[in-house]
């Protein structure tokens, strides 16, 4: 007898349909399982024929086959388990065929016929949504995450016994409700950490509000202890607040990363990863045998902070280019292509030289070639890519010590909103939302200059010795500054402002 | 045989140094007559080894000599030996006076005053600014400004006195022909326009350790007077110091703050009696007598610039101030602050030495 039940795998972060059928004809009892299997797949034969067996439901001696379709594309992973024990126990008659429609299954077994959590399980049920399924049946322990989709009816289950059951009407099961609002609204306003506990560095923070405003990149330059981390640390709390469709986008690429905790549905917070800088080319744009988002995925939307930039393998950092440029990341395979988004801010921190203490010279005894040597370490593509460069200076005791008073994150989180509602309404007819995504075609329409600020930068430029990309993105973080101020045109102080932040030109390079 | 190619032969024996071609000279009185003695003579000379003999011996070669030296005439480099009346004045009135000089360019002028100014090669910020403007101020009154054409000061030092086309002289502790560190290539060519490259050692000869406390007295002993921008405890400028008192010359130094480490050995001059420059004027009024013409401020005149500007500028010294400090004395936000900063970086007032540091522009 023939049975058709529906699983979906992950491809990139969006789920894809695969339908599980078996088929039990008579002959030399055999279980075969087609459908170009990953080897993961291949060994469910094993779990599901035990787990059945352990479940109490016995398997006549028949000639057993399952096909995986669409039998083109390589399946991976264990969340066909469970699909495959459903199949098979619907054609051996077990459940009613029609019991199975517009019904999902994913699901790991184990071999005492639990039912154990997988990875990818939001875009998945995302998906199944779009495709017209109308309850899902997944593990319990990625029910929350599920719940996610609301619209869909989510089951969550922890042993093949339920499953039958459920499906044969034997038993009553709800489908799991999640409160989104109270999800959101007990995480409003619950951040551990403030930009009030830095003391001193105004010019950081300010170039930091600006960055975040118009999500441009920024590199801090300072000895160590200056707070360049700390500050880093405390820019997703300045950005506004995650909304749904943001958080969701996020959760699904954690969910394919299996970085979802048990009881976690959704990723509430703006993500902020600072990975190590011995960190490989793999791990931090993605890739692999079966293709996993790496770190620059996982800050999407959010922040990827690269310590100790030129400690960093070049060939690690240059992979950066095209992402940044293009905001997301695609990787391609003998099995086929995958896109992960990676629209982050990239924060990069340094050291002025291989002490740390230039221009210290009481503690720093490293000639102006070694300093010039560790400078020139990163590479001049990717620093062309970052629009807000700053020096942090060693925080004194005197700055320690006063109490001055210090603007929340809350402050400037105002602002930051207000800044990027302004480029969201100028960009509404545009494919872009941010000044840093400005191409310098677009630049010339959307950051127009007066006569005087004409006659500024022009004075800057031949002074200041500075190139076409300099240029470009004075004007970008020009008009940032501006849209903080909610200004319409680029004035002589925000051209100012923004000069001051200019990226590191060559010439400070040298002398 | 030529005069010269004869002092081109006695400098240039293997191991043959200063001194043991002063005891040859001392013997035969000119490089000629020693050439065409036989070695007997040499044997009452003590100071000479057996292998020391046979080098002689085996280098009076007289076709490889001359083709040598006109190697080096071909190159553009003179030859200029204590006979010669080029050779400065100054230098044949110091302890031990090289025999000859390799030069590209000019030689000092006797008759002009000369100063050395000298400091570390891992300099601060300040020290480079102090340094490219005394030197230029210098060069401007006219004095002819010597250094070693090293990394840190003695490299901005030329470079100060280079921006206004004053003449300047760099002595090398390596062959002529030999720009060391290869990063003041540009310097080295520049100042043998107005100036000069000079050296004691021949084509070829590398950078070693040893040829630069040599060539150190020969900085001190073309000068007038050494100026010690920035040196630490134990420093090489301070040998150069050491020579120079022995020379007869007079010491200036700049003074720096108690713990900055790249002053102590400049304050410890001070304290031994080296005087205390504060500006161009302390060592220009030593020079020429009558000095007044040269009398000028220290800050650009500052009438012309708005009341913020004024504040933002008075705050600034030769000491790079970071935005954040001048942030806090003056009390301006960061924004206001980057426009003050860039209309008188605009205007030539103040000057970013590094990202966000700032120094004002005398």
């Amino acid at each position: 007898m023939f049975s058709k039940a529906y699983s979906a795998s992950v491809n990139g972060i969006d789920g894809m349909i695969v339908s599980v059928e078996a088929d039990v004809s008579d002959g030399l009892p055999m279980f075969d399982l087609v459908g170009y299997l990953g080897s993961e797949v291949r060994e469910a034969r094993e779990r599901v024929r035990i787990s059945l067996k352990n479940s109490g439901y016995h398997l006549p001696p028949k000639r057993i086959t399952v096909n995986l379709s669409p039998a083109d594309i390589r399946k991976e992973g264990t969340a066909f388990d469970l699909p495959i024990a459903i199949a098979i126990l619907t054609a051996f008659g077990y459940i009613p065929q029609k019991n199975l429609a517009h019904t999902l299954f994913i699901g790991e077994l184990s071999l005492n016929g639990d039912i154990n959590k997988v990875n990818g399980v939001l875009p998945i049920v995302y998906t199944a949504l779009k495709q017209g399924f109308t309850r899902c049946i997944i593990p319990a322990g990625n029910v929350k995450e599920g719940a996610v989709v609301q619209e869909m009816d989510v089951y969550g289950v922890s042993c093949l016994k339920d499953v039958i059951e459920f499906l044969n009407n034997d038993s009553l099961l709800e489908p799991y409700f999640l409160d989104m609002d109270e999800l959101f609204s007990n995480h409003r306003g619950k951040e551990d950490i403030d930009f009030s506990d830095v003391t001193g560095q105004e010019l950081a923070k300010r170039a930091i509000e600006v960055g975040a405003s118009g999500m441009h990149n920024i590199l801090m330059v300072g000895p160590p202890g200056a707070g360049k981390t700390m500050l880093a640390k405390r820019i997703p709390t300045i950005m506004p607040e995650l909304s749904f469709e943001e958080s969701l986008e996020i959760s699904k690429i954690y969910s394919v990363s299996g970085l979802l905790d048990n009881n976690q549905s959704l990723i509430l917070k703006r993500p902020f990863r600072s990975p190590h800088h011995t960190i490989t080319s793999t791990a931090l744009t993605g890739g692999g045998r079966t293709p996993m988002p790496g770190e620059i995925s996982l800050a999407h939307l959010g922040v990827l902070f690269l310590d100790e930039f030129p400690e960093f393998n070049r060939n690690t950092i240059e992979i950066l280019r095209q992402p940044l440029e293009e905001n997301e990341i695609t990787i391609t395979r003998l099995q086929g292509t995958f896109r992960y988004p990676a629209n982050c801010m990239l924060v990069a921190a340094m050291n002025p030289c291989s002490c740390g203490h230039y221009p210290n010279r009481n503690k720093c005894n490293c000639s102006p070639n070694q300093v010039k040597r560790y400078l020139g370490k990163i590479s001049r593509p990717l620093l062309d890519r970052i629009d807000i460069c700053i020096e942090t200076l060693q925080v004194n005791y005197k700055d320690l010590e006063e109490k001055k008073v210090t603007e929340t994150s809350k402050d400037i989180r105002a602002r930051v909103m207000k800044a990027r509602e302004v480029q969201m309404s100028r960009y509404c007819n545009e494919n872009f939302n941010y000044n840093s995504q400005l191409t310098p075609k677009s630049i010339s329409k959307y950051c127009k200059l007066g006569k005087k600020e004409q006659i500024l930068i022009e004075k800057a430029f031949t002074k200041m010795n500075l190139s076409a990309r300099a240029y470009h993105r004075i004007l970008k973080v020009a008009r940032t500054i501006a849209d903080l101020e909610n200004a319409d045109d680029i004035s002589i102080k925000h051209l100012s402002e923004a000069i001051c932040y200019r990226s590191l030109d060559k010439k400070y390079w040298e002398e | 045989m030529k005069n010269k190619e004869y002092w081109f032969w006695l400098c240039n024996i293997h191991n043959i140094g200063l001194k043991k071609i002063q005891a040859i000279l001392d013997l035969y009185e000119t490089p000629e007559r020693a050439f065409h003695e036989s070695e007997k003579g040499l044997e009452c000379l003590n100071i000479l080894t057996d292998a020391d003999r046979l080098m002689i011996r085996k280098s009076k070669d007289s076709a490889k000599i001359q083709e040598n030296y006109a190697k080096v005439l071909d190159k553009g480099i003179y030859f200029v030996t204590k006979e010669d009346s080029e050779y400065p004045d100054k230098l044949r009135n110091i302890y031990n006076p090289p025999h000859a000089l390799y030069v590209r360019g000019n030689l000092p002028k006797n008759q002009i005053g000369s100063i050395a100014v000298i400091g570390a090669r891992n300099c601060s910020e300040y020290g480079r600014e102090v340094s490219k403007y005394i030197a230029s101020e210098l060069a401007k009154a006219g004095l002819q400004v010597i250094s070693g054409l090293a990394r840190g000061i003695d490299g901005y030092a030329h470079q100060g006195a280079l921006a206004v086309e004053g003449s300047t002289y760099g002595v090398l502790g390596c062959g002529i022909d030999i720009c060391y560190p290869v990063e003041n290539f540009l310097l080295y060519m520049d100042m043998q326009k107005e100036g000069g490259v000079i050296s004691e050692y021949g084509i070829g000869v590398n950078p070693n350790a040893g040829n630069f406390p040599m060539r150190n007295r020969i900085i001190s002993g073309m000068s007038d007077g050494i100026l010690v921008i920035e040196a630490k405890e134990k420093s090489g400028s301070l040998i150069t110091v050491d020579l120079g008192l022995e020379q007869g010359k007079n010491i200036y130094a700049l003074p720096g703050r108690i713990n900055d480490r790249l002053s102590t050995g400049c304050n410890n001059l001070i304290k031994m009696g080296a005087k205390l420059v504060t500006e161009p004027k302390d060592i220009l009024e030593d020079f020429f007598l009558n000095y007044e013409k040269f009398e000028m401020d220290t800050k650009k005149n500052d009438k012309l610039l708005e009341t913020h500007e004024k504040m933002v500028y008075d705050s600034l010294s030769f000491y790079p101030k970071h935005m954040n400090e001048i942030a806090g004395e003056t009390n301006f936000c960061i924004y206001e602050l980057s426009e003050i900063l860039l209309s008188l970086e605009l205007k030539n007032y103040i000057k970013q030495v590094r990202k966000n540091y700032y120094v004002c522009i005398p």
